[in-house]
């Protein structure tokens, strides 16, 4: 593994080999001194051209409990803001001697572009609508640990699929793993063309409820690139939003997820998001200790140092 | 004693094609037979074609006002280089070519540098604005036959019948970048399985259809020349096709990158591939592959669009949309699209010449005419590794290609030779 940029080509053998990495360093974050030496003398930079704050401190927090030294760009402190291109932004934090870069921006295939230009591991830490791979792998782990196993479970992941990253990864990590995914949104909300995907989709959120074993929310909003997507936040709640009564309709083993940051009382509804079977914190505790996974496996490290 | 033969060809002439040499003096054809006498230089033409020098309807030279990207100079040694005599240069310039003065400079300069006959296009609209006509009488009178806003689409209906109708009593073609601007206001791509993949911004191709088949009414309407650029989709062949046939005074150009790339290009989300319209699919590309063939399609215009390296290195979202074109046209009409000789010079050289009125370009060679030529090796089998552009946007860079361009000759003098 060279880069760490998308979930589609993921083998299995891939990922559970990180979510079993990322179990070994759950036990490390539990220690008194929760770090370990593993990538000590090596720098990595978290390249945020896009607003971030859970990402941004999970990776950090991540660097740094394997001993690495982090350098941090963000846009609206840096020579970005005085007209540097985005490839000479790259080149210059490169030549500092920086041994690999975690990068978020809000165009598709921007990682693949410093893949292109840099010589070293390049992660992506979301690309615009594209890919978001280790939030797929923190949320794989994070029903990996309740269910013991993806293979077989009923996964439903509900709202705007079409503008989201984190779906795109789910989609092909969940379904690699062995579950069944199924989309659920508003037509104006659903891509098109995707016969090709590992899914099958529906407008019709109550018909899926009773069956499924993870509901996974996304983050709404009412407009997308300037054009009108639903009529209101009180109308996509009332036809898609994980309510009371919702709730109460899933298996009784059923939980929920949600990347965050969360709409209460939109996508999700304000008891719902504090029961103990919504795994909102679980999903972010995870996040570090499967960012740590990737970290250690790019630069180099034998999995049992 | 002539200046140049051209020797033992396949001559595109007034009377079909035939095996032939052709001679030259004095800027002109003195002999088009068999056993032409002696000449100063005789250029072996054998197993090539010999017909007029292209003609290209939809070329960005960028100047005035965008040199960095390209200029006159440079777009003219690309476009002789591509086996062109003449280019329509497309009038969204800095400032935009609406008034009779600008339109005098930009063929001024294409003289000046001399290697290609430089006409350019008009707006249809003051600024290209899309709010109220440009200075239509103005443009007429410097010379300007094809009048345009491209870059954008005339959205305003009533603002396009109104210059339908006195662009059609002046004798000129409306020439439509034809993509709804509404419907492709946030896309980057096409719409599709592979915009689905990227989560791209994407552009259904029903926004270039409705706007066809909008004008197409409009043209019925008014009466108008109307001509619409860079087709992308089958459904839209099938408009202009429908259009035809009722017969209507309608024509169509295709890029030589919708006739080779498509959107599964996309998937590496090179800006290189990005474009306006955009990529489509698979099906589309075969669709304007057999509309070129059969005629629908009247020309393939380069919609030659530079931009500099510093603008095509970011992510594809922000890279500006456009490919060059004019050096590879010639090789994707016959290595992509299939063109015998017959149809390559009818549409890269005698339809658009006919589309933009110009004289002395595009007409079969006979003995008097002009010594605006070409000379094509079909089967030369070449890999592009350098342009003479002054940007490098160009995914046929690398690529090899089948056909290509072995002299040029703007009115006897060669403005081009095959370096290799």
């Amino acid at each position: 593994m060279k880069h760490f940029l998308t979930t589609e080509d993921l083998e299995r053998e891939t990922i559970e080999g990180l979510l079993d990495d990322a179990d070994g360093f759950t036990e490390v974050l539990k220690r008194p001194i929760p770090k370990v030496p593993a990538l000590r003398g090596k720098t990595i930079a978290t390249m945020f051209f896009e607003p971030s704050t859970r990402t941004k401190m999970s990776f950090d927090k991540a660097a740094k409990a394997l001993s690495a030294d982090t350098v941090a760009f963000s846009p609206g402190t840096s020579a970005l803001s005085k007209g540097e291109s985005f490839k000479d932004t790259a080149l210059t934090v490169r030549a500092m001697g920086v041994d690999l870069m975690v990068v978020r921006h809000k165009a598709t295939g921007a990682a693949w572009r410093l893949a292109d230009w840099l010589d070293i591991p390049i992660v992506n830490g979301g690309d615009g609508a594209h890919q978001h791979p280790t939030q797929a792998l923190l949320d794989c782990q994070t029903i990996r640990q309740r269910f013991g196993s993806l293979d077989g479970l009923q996964i439903a992941i509900v709202g705007d699929i079409k503008h989201s990253r984190v779906a795109r990864s789910n989609v092909f990590a969940m379904s690699t793993l062995g579950a069944e995914v199924t989309l659920v949104g508003p037509p104006t909300l659903l891509p098109v063309d995707i016969a090709s995907w590992p899914v099958s989709t529906t407008s019709d959120l109550d018909a899926v409820i009773p069956n499924v074993d993870v509901v996974y929310l996304l983050r709404v909003q009412t407009e997308r690139g300037g054009a009108s997507v639903f009529p209101s936040f009180a109308e996509y709640a009332e036809r898609f939003g994980m309510s009371n009564r919702r709730f109460a309709a899933l298996k009784s083993d059923a939980v929920v997820l949600h990347p965050g940051p969360m709409n209460r009382g939109v996508e999700i509804s304000h008891d719902v998001a504090d029961d103990k079977r919504a795994l909102i914190l679980e999903q972010v505790s995870n996040g570090v200790a499967t960012r740590m996974a990737v970290l250690f496996r790019l630069l180099g490290g034998e999995r049992d140092a | 004693m002539h200046d140049i033969v051209l020797a033992n060809g396949s001559v595109l002439t007034s009377a079909g094609v035939r095996k032939a040499s052709v001679a030259v003096q004095g800027g002109s054809i003195v002999a088009i037979g068999d056993d032409l006498g002696d000449s100063t230089r005789t250029v072996d033409c054998a197993a090539k074609w010999i017909g007029p020098a292209l003609v290209d309807l939809h070329a960005h030279l960028r100047e005035p006002g965008q040199e960095w990207k390209e200029d006159i100079a440079s777009g003219s040694r690309a476009a002789a280089a591509g086996g062109y005599g003449a280019v329509i240069a497309m009038p969204n310039t800095d400032p935009p070519i609406d008034a009779g003065h600008l339109a005098r400079f930009v063929r001024d300069r294409g003289d000046d540098v001399g290697l290609v006959d430089v006409f350019s296009a008009g707006c249809i609209s003051l600024g290209r604005r899309g709010e109220t006509m440009s200075h239509l009488d103005d443009l007429w009178n410097a010379g300007v036959r094809v009048f345009t806003d491209d870059g954008d689409s005339v959205k305003n209906a009533a603002l396009l019948r109104a210059a339908m109708e006195y662009i059609a009593a002046l004798g000129g073609v409306v020439s439509q970048h034809a993509v709804d601007p509404d419907l492709s206001a946030a896309g980057f791509m096409h719409e599709g399985a592979v915009s689905s993949r990227l989560g791209m911004y994407a552009i259904p191709s029903q926004a270039d259809d409705i706007t066809i088949a909008r004008d197409i009414t409009l043209a019925e309407m008014t009466g108008a020349h109307y001509h619409v650029q860079h087709l992308s989709t089958a459904s839209g062949v099938k408009l202009i096709r429908s259009a035809k046939e009722r017969g209507l005074r309608v024509t169509s150009e295709v890029s030589p990158h919708h006739l080779t790339f498509d959107h599964t290009d996309v998937a590496t989300t090179h800006s290189d591939f990005k474009v306006m319209p955009p990529l489509r699919e698979p099906h589309d590309r075969a669709a304007l592959v057999e509309g070129l063939l059969d005629g629908t399609i009247d020309a393939i215009a380069t919609d030659h669009a530079p931009h500099a390296a510093l603008e095509k290195e970011v992510p594809f979202e922000h890279a500006p949309n456009g490919i060059l074109g004019l050096e590879w046209a010639a090789s994707v009409a016959i290595g992509v699209a299939g063109l015998d000789q017959e149809r390559f010079f009818d549409r890269m050289s005698i339809r658009p010449a006919a589309i933009a009125q110009l004289e002395h370009h595009g007409t079969p060679l006979e003995v008097g005419g002009d010594a605006t030529m070409v000379v094509i090796d079909p089967s030369d089998v070449w890999v592009p590794v350098s342009t003479e552009s002054k940007s490098r946007n160009a995914p046929y860079l690398g690529r090899q290609m089948t056909g290509r361009v072995h002299m040029t000759m703007l009115r006897g003098s060669v403005t081009h030779t095959v370096s290799s």
